[in-house]
């Protein structure tokens, strides 16, 4: 199969299935990403891994980035890999701030950890996931570092001398 | 003596091990539910080396983050270097040369054998091996002399850079290489004595941490671990980078998923590995061994103080460093420890608007309550020490 091919099904098989759901779809520099509703989400997913074309059985990555004045804030971006057929794809959802995004652990149970980490890192809650918390911080800690709006040396406290004044 | 059997009736007990067990390798916090020697539940505790790396990185100039790299798998340096700079450099759309791209696969590979002989010797010595682990330090020795005969460094290298590599590889280097593979088959043939065909060993190994293929994939197991449940996916082959498509080399694969086959398939990949170097020394193409870019690359230090344009562009690339076009991009490679993937977000700037690193460390973890459950509470050392977590990539 010729990447153009490859790049043919991943683009319009998913398209084709959810002309509603995929809002935006892009090819850069011959990586395929689907900005797609966050409802679908689940179902896309589940398509995405069952189809025979497709056949996306390893979850890579989930993870989260933050744009801080955009609205909806947040992006969670899924990449997904099939070791069957030897194709990557990216599927992107916006989440605004204190929103859930539903979580895809019911379809990969490899994303547990990685939604965690998003979790702990943006405040995103993932619905459905089977046990939510912080991976990396203490359970105590407060705010979330990965956000934009936190400062890099953290705040201020009696083990943090360098830390920013909080307001 | 009455009829009745007395039952044994044991309570249900929680035991945390690490975060300072030694043979957790390194910060690895496991809160153990047993039912007498049995492990009913696992958790994994981690996050106390993260050091909120990818939060700097968004703080740094795109060269400036590649020392910290080095710091993720500190086993294998090179590997993290390597899929760092390829990201970059796919987000700029540059092709290296290809003495660098040789360069980069011998460095690599180098830093895979490095990896498994770690890895190796301390599962050995976690099960009582004790002089494993010294003869595995003593040959990883040869290859961290080889990295400061390259670069002056033996573990934090940053050896490779946006564009190429930073120094070139010298014929001195070439040597050594060729004395270590002739060295290192026979070392491995004393592993294979001390361990591969020890009972001990088997039978501290086999049948333990049985993960099955689907449950790995599943789980987002990756690497070595995976392939020794016989899925044969290796990105080195799959999506080949550099020249690896111009080599001959197998994908080793396992068949059971156990611990011990997991060993076998290290083993077998430090003699894969040894073949890669090989036939790249053999073919090591003449000239540059970076882009010809002064904006990505500065020109030579001594170069700077004679000609005036090298020196703007020295002062440049220090204090400005260099715009990356807007853009996302996800690019990986195949780690000692598994699928290292680099996902960068930029803004057009000379900063990345967020970096994403995908460890494999972190991922291949995940599966350890699967693989410890209703096993030996003896064998769950068994089972960390074949997944081969580092934390330093773990936590980030």
């Amino acid at each position: 199969m010729t990447p153009a091919d490859r790049e043919e099904i991943l683009v319009n098989k998913v398209k084709n299935a959810f002309r509603d759901a995929v809002m935006e779809t892009a090819v850069y520099r011959g990586e395929v990403t689907h900005l797609v509703d966050k409802m679908a989400l689940r179902s896309i997913c589940t398509f995405l891994k069952t189809d025979p074309d497709l056949k996306m059985n390893y979850i890579v990555d989930v993870l989260g980035v933050d744009y801080q004045t955009r609205v909806p804030r947040f992006d969670v971006v899924y990449h997904l890999y099939s070791i069957i057929k030897k194709h990557r794809i990216r599927l992107k959802i916006r989440v605004a701030e204190g929103e859930a995004a539903p979580s895809v652990t019911s379809v990969w149970l490899g994303a547990n950890w990685p939604e965690r980490e998003v979790y702990d890192m943006f405040g995103i809650v993932f619905e459905g996931h089977p046990g939510l918390k912080r991976i990396y911080l203490p359970e105590d800690w407060e705010g979330f570092p990965l956000r934009k709006d936190y400062p890099l040396r953290g705040y201020k406290d009696r083990y943090n001398p360098y830390g920013e004044e909080k307001e | 003596m009455s009829d009745n059997h007395e039952i044994i009736t044991t309570k249900e007990i929680s035991l945390h091990m690490g975060p300072q067990h030694p043979s957790t390798h390194g910060v690895l916090h496991l809160i153990l539910d047993l039912q007498g020697e049995k492990v009913v539940n696992t958790e994994a505790d981690i996050g106390y080396l993260h050091r909120g790396t990818e939060k700097i990185a968004e703080n740094l100039l795109y060269f400036q983050f590649v020392p910290y790299t080095d710091r993720l798998d500190y086993m294998c340096a090179m590997s993290n270097n390597l899929a760092y700079v390829q990201a970059v450099e796919k987000l700029l759309g540059i092709e290296i040369t290809e003495r660098a791209k040789y360069i980069r696969v011998i460095a690599a590979e180098l830093s895979r054998i490095a990896g498994h002989l770690v890895c190796i010797g301390s599962a050995a010595v976690d099960l009582g091996a004790m002089s494993v682990l010294l003869y595995a330090f003593r040959d990883r020795e040869m290859i961290l002399d080889i990295f400061e005969m390259l670069c002056g460094a033996r573990m934090t290298l940053s050896y490779l850079r946006v564009g190429g590599v930073r120094y070139d590889f010298t014929d001195q280097c070439k040597e050594a290489c060729k004395k270590l593979l002739e060295l290192l088959p026979k070392r491995l043939e004393e592993y294979d004595t001390l361990l591969t065909h020890n009972r001990i060993w088997i039978d501290r190994n086999r049948g333990v941490g049985v993960i099955t293929g689907d449950d790995a994939i599943e789980l987002g197991l990756s690497g070595p671990s995976l392939r020794a449940c016989g899925v044969k996916w290796d990105i080195r082959k799959d999506e080949p980078y550099l020249v690896y498509d111009r080599i001959d080399f197998d994908v080793v694969v396992g068949e059971n998923g156990d611990s011990y086959d997991r060993y076998l398939v290290r083993m077998a990949e430090i003699r894969q590995s040894m073949r890669i170097i090989a036939q790249c020394l053999k073919d090591l193409p003449d000239g540059p061994f970076t882009v010809d870019m002064p904006q990505i690359v500065p020109p030579p230090k001594p170069d700077v103080y004679k000609n005036m344009e090298n020196l703007i562009h020295h002062f440049k690339y220090v204090s400005q460093g260099f715009k990356v076009p807007k853009g996302e991009i996800y690019s990986s490679i195949e780690s000692p420890k598994g699928e290292l993937g680099t996902y960068i977000v930029s803004d057009g700037s000379e900063k990345p608007y967020r970096l994403k690193l995908r460890v494999p460390s972190f991922m291949n973890l995940q599966t350890i309550s699967h693989m410890s459950k209703g096993r030996y509470l003896a064998d769950v050392i068994a089972i960390i020490s074949s997944l081969d977590p580092v934390f330093g990539e773990c936590d980030k």
